[in-house]
């Protein structure tokens, strides 16, 4: 038997309140505010109160699905890589940089967010990047 | 003036070696409290054992109960956490033969902080810290002298201001139905903020909290927008009291309003039309 919670930060957006996932035997069972911390102070919104749900979900995706011959299939990370490395590529080649769109999330950290724009400046080549919370 | 933390870490020492875990709160990292089963397997826990913010406990001890029904649990619960536990016994939710109940007495800054009428327990066996009297709930009390109208433009402008993040109704231990009335699009449509007139959320929840509400103000707490709704509660429970003699979680064996059979000539006596 075993019961905790563990301090986090919503996942959901960028406005970084934290809340506590209640742990029971290993899984999941719930969110509860996280009183006194500074960015909500014991509040949440609607997508926080569920931060929990999507976890364990059974239609949740563990490995990458790669669309052969119109139906989706799971693949290794390294080939799904790979073939959005050479499709960008070929992309790239055949109609230019500016392309190619880059879509940041406010879900990230700013420095993985950092390491997104630079791939999209240096590597592909556009100022093509816009993020999540203007869609 | 009694150290209750300290004493708090003692009665929970002396309780672990004789139940399979204790309900209470525990400081985690940068200091926030939440909930936690301390375990006698794990007695370093107990060095952050903490009092305060409270959280909703009953819940917590429902949840892990309902996991391990054959399990004796304490719970470490403030006056109004003690008659949560009790009124949700009653509603089936908490086996009372199998949880020992440690009371925590509130002090006077936290009894102010809750507008609370009962800051202490009354069935804990065991109790930490001194038994004080509640504090008067001026905001509760100035809508007793409050016209129709007055009260009508007051929740109007507050309900304006909810942003429907179901956080009142999520962190209520007496919130428990399986099926939630909340959630069907007849009361509460998808995606329209602000709220129509009549706020059907809200008058909902008021209707459904009648003899379960227990004033932990865990929902007012929560509230984003900082909406007193525990007034309407409370004074739903000063209605309750009058028409039906009954106060929420006091009497462990008294049936609620809802469980009741009327007997012929009961309904007159509430005083409700024909």
């Amino acid at each position: 038997m075993e019961y905790k919670n563990v301090l986090t930060t919503c996942p959901y957006c960028g406005t970084g309140c934290n809340l506590h996932l209640q742990v029971l035997d290993g899984k999941l069972v719930g969110v509860l505010p996280a009183k006194g911390h500074v960015i909500a102070d014991g509040g949440l919104c609607i997508k926080g109160w569920n931060a929990y749900a999507f976890v364990q979900d059974k239609d949740r995706l563990h490995t990458p699905l790669i669309r052969k011959n119109g139906s989706l299939v799971e693949a290794s990370w390294d080939e799904a890589l790979a073939l959005v490395a050479e499709r960008l590529g070929q992309v790239k080649a055949a109609h230019g940089a500016d392309s190619i769109g880059i879509l940041a999330s406010a879900k990230c950290t700013n420095e993985e967010n950092y390491i997104l724009q630079k791939f999209a400046r240096a590597v592909i080549g556009t100022n093509n990047v816009d993020h999540c919370a203007r869609l | 003036m009694s150290d209750r933390l300290n004493d708090l870490r003692q009665a929970v020492e002396r309780l672990l070696p004789e139940v399979d875990g204790v309900v209470a709160l525990k400081q985690g990292p940068g200091g926030i409290v939440a909930p936690h089963l301390f375990q006698r397997e794990q007695p370093a826990d107990l060095a952050a054992l903490a009092l305060w913010p409270k959280y909703p406990v009953p819940d917590t001890l429902k949840i892990i109960q309902k996991a391990h029904p054959g399990s004796t649990l304490a719970v470490v619960c403030r006056g109004c956490e003690e008659r949560g536990i009790v009124e949700m016994a009653k509603h089936a939710q908490i086996d009372l033969a199998k949880v020992r109940m440690v009371g925590l007495q509130c002090v006077a800054d936290e009894a102010t902080f809750c507008r609370c009428a009962k800051p202490f327990t009354a069935h804990a066996t065991v109790t930490v810290g001194d038994k004080i009297e509640g504090v008067p709930d001026a905001l509760t009390d100035a809508f007793l002298t409050k016209s129709q109208e007055e009260k009508l433009a007051f929740w109007k402008e507050q309900f304006t201001r909810c942003i429907k993040c179901y956080g009142c109704r999520n962190i209520c231990p007496q919130c428990f139905c399986n099926v939630c009335a909340l959630e069907d699009e007849t009361w509460v449509e998808t995606g329209r903020l602000p709220m129509p007139m009549p706020p059907m959320y809200h008058l909902v929840r008021a209707m459904h909290m009648t003899a379960k509400c227990v004033a932990c103000r865990e929902c007012e707490e929560t509230c984003p927008a900082g909406i007193p709704m525990a007034i309407q509660f409370r004074l739903i429970a000063h209605d309750v009291q009058q028409m039906f003699g009954y106060e929420t979680g006091a009497v462990i064996d008294q049936k609620p309003p809802q469980l009741l059979v009327l007997e012929e000539g009961d309904y007159a006596k509430t005083g409700l039309p024909h």
